[in-house]
């Protein structure tokens, strides 16, 4: 087994830090370092929900004051030994987190700067209840009583080596993170929430297990820093410090990268240090404020988001050769191309819908639908303006939860599953108006697909298959861009890619042709073809009626909801009922 | 159970609280709702007009209400320029936040070189003014601020409802780069609106000065409630604030004069919570 180079990395400075102590170095300096890993952790374990997600908390005082509270009362009311309140102080606040995610995370709307004043809400009525029950019931806690454990030679160096010990833990876990599978699924939902539930993300639970993770470090925190400071009170506990701090720092570090609250952590306790402990604070308070207004305005993205953006850049701008990548150029169809499949009374079908509604607010979008879609087919999904197309899609794919009926595929009920299980089952969706992950590069959206989707494949799998439906789609060349370099149709295209690469049986396919020009058009009637010829099956909801005609083995067509026609192109754009749809009933 | 005097008498002044929470969370709510900006430096600003106020008052002995002629238009200014730096930057509201509490330090870093981290306390004869109706005590700074704040929340609330000038401000909230489309000068509105909502911030503080004890550090200890009321009562609505300070402010002194006083600041955030929670589209 090989140990990862960063990870040695972080232990091998930890070890180094930790001998500072037997250096016979005044106490100040342990002292100082304390802080430093002190904010390290709250910093980095704020930023494992919030800076890898976009869910801004700024409850981070309250789980460091459970903590903190925890850990105060276990050691010294209770006189358990010290090192052991601190499991118990991390768990505390990790629980409380987790429940308050529960309940949170489940109202859709509680986002952005809703979510941070949730948490900051919290923080107060934490911290008041702390005051007015026993848990502190008004004078605070002393911890002069209790025994620091003798890991160092002092009990300052002691202290500082738990603290210490806490950072080193966080930054590994914060690594760890961000390479894995959570990592990315949490930077996709501080992208596009929605989109990343569709493409086969978890998100209630991703989000749920970062803030447990988040909180509980915060809660370990706390516990050492009861032990530091040896009175703990409410009212300097709960205060919206903490939080604008950790905020602050990751802000500062850049939030997107693992190390960037610790980068921040450590500037600014070394800023406000220097400052106070010079003759002017007032000065150095004011010197911090300067730096966090002009850093924010020239460097948005913070001090390591700036220059990995500036390194991002450079690597955009060379190619990479594909046959380096992987072996193939192109990529072989599994099967011969196929024809429109032959479908009699026995064929299976693969999605079957059984009086699927759903109603907004009295807008009954799709009434009563009953289809059939079979394997290998292309179904044409028509209708004018407002028929209920989009939401047929967006109920099949779980972005809607129906009001009423069944879908079945493969046999397997669907309704009522949340988005990313439906994608997991095999069934992938494009967006109409293309809804890439902004931050994560053309290669990563669609390696995050195969990771997510059907197709569950690691981490290594993914790439090669992500590799291989961006040249499918021709778009290896941008494979290290970011979405918002692409063009309209390079988007639609990424879009494609994004819904193949989870190796869909099914695939929706929502107006990908419209806004392209005609060549882009015929290009696009291509690789749909090629899409089924790899023994796809793919319904399609198409403005553009040559497409339709090119493409459709058979046609759907919806009315106010309502499924009026289906069968092969020719005999329903025949049909009367489709015709006065689109064209109005003719007068006498 | 407190007797009926003290229930009635808590609920005034709850209502002269709330009448300061509103008026401090008017601006903010404004530039929150309409600019998308989450400005911390409004706290700063409140701050920065209530220690001028005082300055001004026991220094140069100038009538504390007079002041209210002096001090907006200097903040409306300040507020002008400080819109115009900011907007050559594109910043998310999020980095928006962060930016005004680098300004707000520096802010309470010049009001603690100035004036020290004591308490200040504006003594003027306004202190000793008050009268009674029936059973109960209405001081005058008390009443000015509630008055205040609900004459400048209707004036605000009318402006934005029946002027070009309101109306524009809220196609511009509401989509700005349509509303440049149609002919608004986004940047010269939303230069005006900071300005407008940096001179309430300078009435808040003079009303602050007028019925509170000052030091820097309190300029946070506000933060909490007043964002409460802010999104209790609307992002970018002129009444909410008022209604949902006063909500809020006879709330906490109620449980201040049934439960005991460090119990109060649960009942405004427990609001908050179940509001978010429960109805989170309406705010």
């Amino acid at each position: 087994m090989t140990i990862d180079k960063t990870i040695a990395g972080i232990l091998g400075a930890g070890a180094l830090l930790a001998s500072i102590p037997w250096l016979g170095l005044p106490a100040f300096y342990e002292s100082f370092l304390y802080l430093i890993c002190h904010w390290m952790i709250l910093a980095l374990s704020w930023n494992i929900l919030s800076g890898y997600s976009g869910y801004f908390s700024f409850g981070h005082g309250a789980f460091f004051g459970i903590g903190m509270y925890t850990s105060a009362g276990l050691a010294a009311n209770l006189k358990w030994p010290f090192l052991w309140t601190l499991p118990a102080a991390a768990l505390m606040a990790a629980v409380f987190g987790m429940a308050l995610g529960f309940v949170v995370f489940r109202v859709k709307s509680v986002r952005g700067e809703l979510f941070a004043l949730l948490t900051l809400a919290i923080t107060f009525v934490v911290g008041t209840v702390v005051l007015n029950t026993p848990i502190d019931g008004g004078p605070g806690i002393y911890l002069n009583a209790v025994k620091v454990p003798a890991i160092g030679p002092t009990a300052s160096s002691s202290i500082y080596l738990m603290a210490l010990m806490g950072a080193v833990a966080t930054l590994i876990i914060s690594y760890r993170i961000q390479s894995s599978k959570l990592g990315l699924g949490l930077f996709a939902i501080h992208d596009d929430e929605d989109a990343a539930e569709v493409m086969g993300v978890p998100t209630l639970n991703y989000k749920l297990v970062a803030f447990g993770i988040s909180c509980g470090l915060a809660g370990l925190a706390g516990g050492i820093h009861a032990l530091f400071v040896s009175y703990v009170t409410a009212g300097e506990t709960f205060t919206i410090v903490v939080p604008l701090t950790v905020v602050l720092m990751s802000v500062l570090g850049g939030t997107r990268h693992w190390a960037g609250p610790a980068v921040g952590a450590t500037v600014i306790t070394c800023l406000l240090y220097f400052f106070t402990a010079g003759n002017n604070p007032i000065a150095g308070k004011a010197a911090v404020g300067v730096i966090l207004v002009v850093v924010i305005l020239f460097m948005p993205n913070g001090i390591l988001g700036y220059f990995l953006k500036r390194t991002a850049r450079k690597n955009a701008t060379h190619t990479v050769p594909l046959s380096a990548v992987h072996g193939s150029a192109e990529p072989e169809a599994e099967t011969a191309p196929r024809s429109a499949p032959l479908i009699t009374l026995e064929t299976k079908p693969l999605l079957e819908v059984r009086k699927l509604s759903k109603a907004f607010k009295g807008v009954q979008a799709l009434d009563g639908v009953d289809l059939k879609v079979y394997p290998g087919e292309i179904l044409g999904l028509l209708g004018p303006n407002g028929s209920g197309k989009s939401t047929f899609i967006n109920v099949v794919s779980g972005h809607y939860v129906a009001s009423g009926g069944e879908v079945f595929f493969e046999g397997q009920q669907l309704a009522g599953l949340p988005a990313h299980r439906i994608a997991q089952a095999g069934i992938a969706r494009t967006y109409q108006i293309p809804r890439p992950f902004a931050h994560l590069t053309v290669l990563q959206n669609v390696s995050l697909v195969a990771m997510f989707g059907g197709a569950a494949l690691d981490n290594k799998q993914a790439t090669q298959e992500a590799w291989k439906w961006l040249e499918f789609t021709g778009l290896h060349s941008k494979a290290f861009a970011l979405p918002d370099d692409l063009n309209l149709h390079q988007r639609k295209f990424l879009e494609l890619a994004r819904a193949l690469a989870s190796r869909p049986r099914l695939v929706l396919l929502d107006e990908v042709l419209s806004g392209l020009t005609p060549a882009e058009i015929n290009e696009a009637i291509e690789l749909i073809r090629k899409i089924r010829d790899r023994g796809a099956t793919i319904v399609f909801v198409e403005h553009v009626m040559r497409a339709v005609m090119a493409l459709a083995d058979r046609v759907a067509v919806l009315n106010y909801g309502k499924l009026i026609a289906v069968g092969p192109a020719q005999a329903v754009m025949q049909n009367k009922e489709v015709v006065s749809a689109y064209l109005g009933t003719p007068h006498a | 159970m407190p007797s009926f005097n003290l229930l009635a008498q808590s609920i005034l002044s709850g209502m002269f609280i709330g009448g300061l929470y509103g008026l401090i969370g008017l601006g903010l709510g404004l530039t929150w709702g309409l600019l998308r900006q989450i400005n911390l430096a409004h706290f700063g600003l409140v701050f920065l007009a209530a220690y001028g106020s005082y300055h001004m008052a026991t220094v140069w002995k100038v009538d504390p209400l007079l002041t209210l002629l002096i001090l907006p238009p200097l903040f409306f200014v300040f507020g002008f320029s400080m819109q115009w730096v900011l907007a050559k930057f594109e910043i998310s509201p999020f980095n928006s936040l962060l930016v005004t509490f680098g300004i707000t330090v520096v802010i309470e870093s010049l009001v603690q070189a100035i004036w020290t981290a004591d308490f200040r306390r504006l003594e003027t004869h306004y202190n000793d003014m008050k009268f009674t109706i029936g059973p109960l005590y209405v001081p005058v700074p008390e009443l000015i601020t509630l008055v205040l704040s609900v004459l400048l929340s209707l004036l605000i609330w009318a402006a934005m409802r029946y002027t070009d000038l309101g109306k524009a401000l809220r196609a511009m909230a509401e989509d700005g780069p349509i509303a440049s489309a149609f002919g608004i000068n986004q940047k010269g509105m939303s230069l005006m609106l900071a300005g407008i909502c940096a001179a309430l911030a300078a009435v808040a503080g003079i009303c602050l000065a007028l019925t509170f004890t000052l030091t820097p550090s309190q300029i946070f200890a506000w933060v909490g409630v007043v964002f409460a009321a802010v999104m209790l009562g609307g992002l970018g609505s002129a009444l909410g604030p008022l209604v949902a300070g006063i909500i809020i402010g006879v709330s906490e002194a109620v449980t201040m004069a049934v439960a005991a006083p460090s119990w109060a600041p649960i009942v405004s955030f427990s609001l908050l919570i179940v509001m978010l929670l429960l109805r989170p589209g309406k705010l």
